[in-house]
């Protein structure tokens, strides 16, 4: 059931091929739903798609186990090896389609951090496009019925932010020394208000990454869960289905809206904290 | 799973109780394993702690590769092409620019080239025009003269011809009036006539 908004909205795309490609992955993958055990009644597991279970077998997860995430976080890797490697493997002064949005992501993602951050942030902008492309691509690939999404999970999510807040904090120390904690210390606000401005800054900027990657992990998760339970009544409803994958259509619309915009927020977010490292005054 | 455990714990109930305690922590144990094991998710699977080292290993190593990739191969490679792009484009700008400084130059030159001729041709049509003025001025002043002469002849003639017909006017009149004297019954002295003829013409002349 949950393939239905795969035909509805992915057909359109521009070449033929790839609409037919597309067809027979969802008719293989309409298969696999009908096969799906997990059509028995009104037994609805929203949260079974984010188990993490091992690829081969059934045994315990070690940290070096191969699991579903691992697997799809290698192919969120070969989507972008594949958009940023094979696509601009031309080299072409008059860009392909693939090396267009190669280019695109690049430009979009290199202006970001020069409007944001600064042009001084510009060596980090390597880390920024990997969290970018990393984060865009596990949000759409998880989009895919039956797949899993990496970035549903708090801890992919809480290593991102984590990282961020780390680096950001370090790079601050580190390029500005102690002059880095004016950054809670409000030189604009009257004196007498500074120190509870500081407190309050302090908190802030100790929650950044609590936010930064519930944020993600917590949108992309609530709108598959929406997702599964909609498919899970369509199973149930018979006939009646049709409200249901309606109701599926319209929310994997939305989903694929936050899956860029997420993205976007995340990646704009670690800018605007890397600009608070490199100019801690207000 | 719930029944396991109850019978976990009922089982160790009869034995001492720190061993009920290890016992019940042993069924937790299993019970967890359970839930991991069967095919529905207990509370979130996001929470699952058990699963955060596989994740957090395999994110890291995810990340690393992009990162490598990304810096080594691909955005060196984006940014050359984007340079070469920009270089390209300035280069043909200049060259179109230089392009529209040669065709300003040549439209310059045969704008002088045409300048030149027309001002050539124009001498040259003043030139012909003051030679077929000096030829026709030449002769026209030929012509002129011509004309003068036939006219002077013309006048000479004229004037022999008024000279001879004057001269037959008075005698003719000489004549009438010596026979009008006459017929009037005077005797006409043909001297005083021709005398009074000749004053009365030569006054009226």
């Amino acid at each position: 059931m949950a393939n239905d908004p795969n035909t509805g909205t992915e057909t359109r795309g521009g070449g033929k091929t790839i609409a037919y490609i597309l067809i027979i992955a969802a008719v293989i993958l309409f298969i696999l739903g009908v096969v799906d055990p997990y059509e028995s009644g009104l037994a609805i597991h929203p949260m079974d798609q984010f188990i993490v279970e091992p690829l081969f077998g059934h045994g315990e997860v070690h940290w070096y186990t191969p699991t579903n995430a691992t697997l799809w976080m290698a192919l969120g890797l070969l989507c972008i090896a594949g958009l940023m490697v094979f696509g601009t493997r031309g080299r072409a002064i008059i860009p392909s389609r693939v090396q267009s949005i190669a280019e695109l992501a690049y430009g979009f993602v290199r202006k970001m951090v020069e409007d944001v951050a600064g042009k001084d942030a510009l060596p980090y902008f390597p880390y920024i496009f990997t969290l970018f492309l990393f984060i865009v691509f596990a949000n759409f690939l998880g989009l895919i019925p039956t797949s899993f999404t990496v970035t549903s999970h708090i801890a992919v999510t809480a290593i991102l932010a984590l990282a961020v807040f780390l680096t950001v904090t370090i790079l601050g120390f580190v390029k500005n020394g102690t002059d880095f904690l004016s950054l809670f210390w409000v030189s604009s606000a009257p004196l007498a208000l500074r120190p509870i401005l500081a407190v309050i800054e302090l908190i802030s900027y100790f929650v950044r990454p609590v936010s930064h990657s519930i944020r993600l992990a917590g949108n992309v998760m609530a709108g598959h869960a929406v997702l599964k339970v909609f498919a899970g009544f369509a199973g149930a409803l018979g006939a009646a289905a049709v409200a249901p994958i309606l109701g599926i259509v319209a929310i994997y619309g939305l989903e694929v809206l936050v899956a860029f915009i997420q993205a976007y927020v995340f990646t704009i977010l670690t800018c605007v904290y890397l600009r608070d490292a490199l100019h801690p005054h207000h | 799973m719930e029944h396991d455990e109850t019978e976990a714990a009922a089982g160790h109930g009869a034995e001492v109780a720190a061993d009920a305690a290890h016992g019940a922590a042993d069924a937790a144990h299993g019970a967890a394993d359970a839930a991991h094991g069967a095919e529905g998710a207990v509370g979130m699977p996001q929470l699952d702690f058990g699963t955060f080292p596989n994740q957090i290993f395999w994110l890291v190593l995810a990340l690393i590769a992009i990162y490598l990739i990304l810096s080594r191969v691909a955005l060196p490679r984006v940014a050359a092409v984007l340079a070469e792009r920009q270089g390209t484009i300035t280069n043909d700008l200049a060259a179109a620019e230089d392009y529209k400084r040669k065709a300003a130059d040549a439209e310059a030159a045969y704008d002088k080239a045409l300048a030149d001729a027309r001002s050539e041709a124009q001498g040259i049509a003043a030139e012909t025009r003051a030679e077929i003025q000096a030829e026709l001025d030449e002769a026209i002043a030929r012509a002129d003269a011509e004309i003068a002469a036939k006219a002077q002849e013309s006048e000479a003639r004229i004037a022999e011809i008024q000279a001879g017909a004057m001269a037959s006017v008075e005698e003719v009149a000489r004549d009438t009036a010596a026979e009008i004297v006459s017929a009037l019954g005077g005797n006409a002295d043909a001297d005083a006539v021709g005398r009074a003829v000749s004053s009365r013409i030569g006054g009226d002349a």
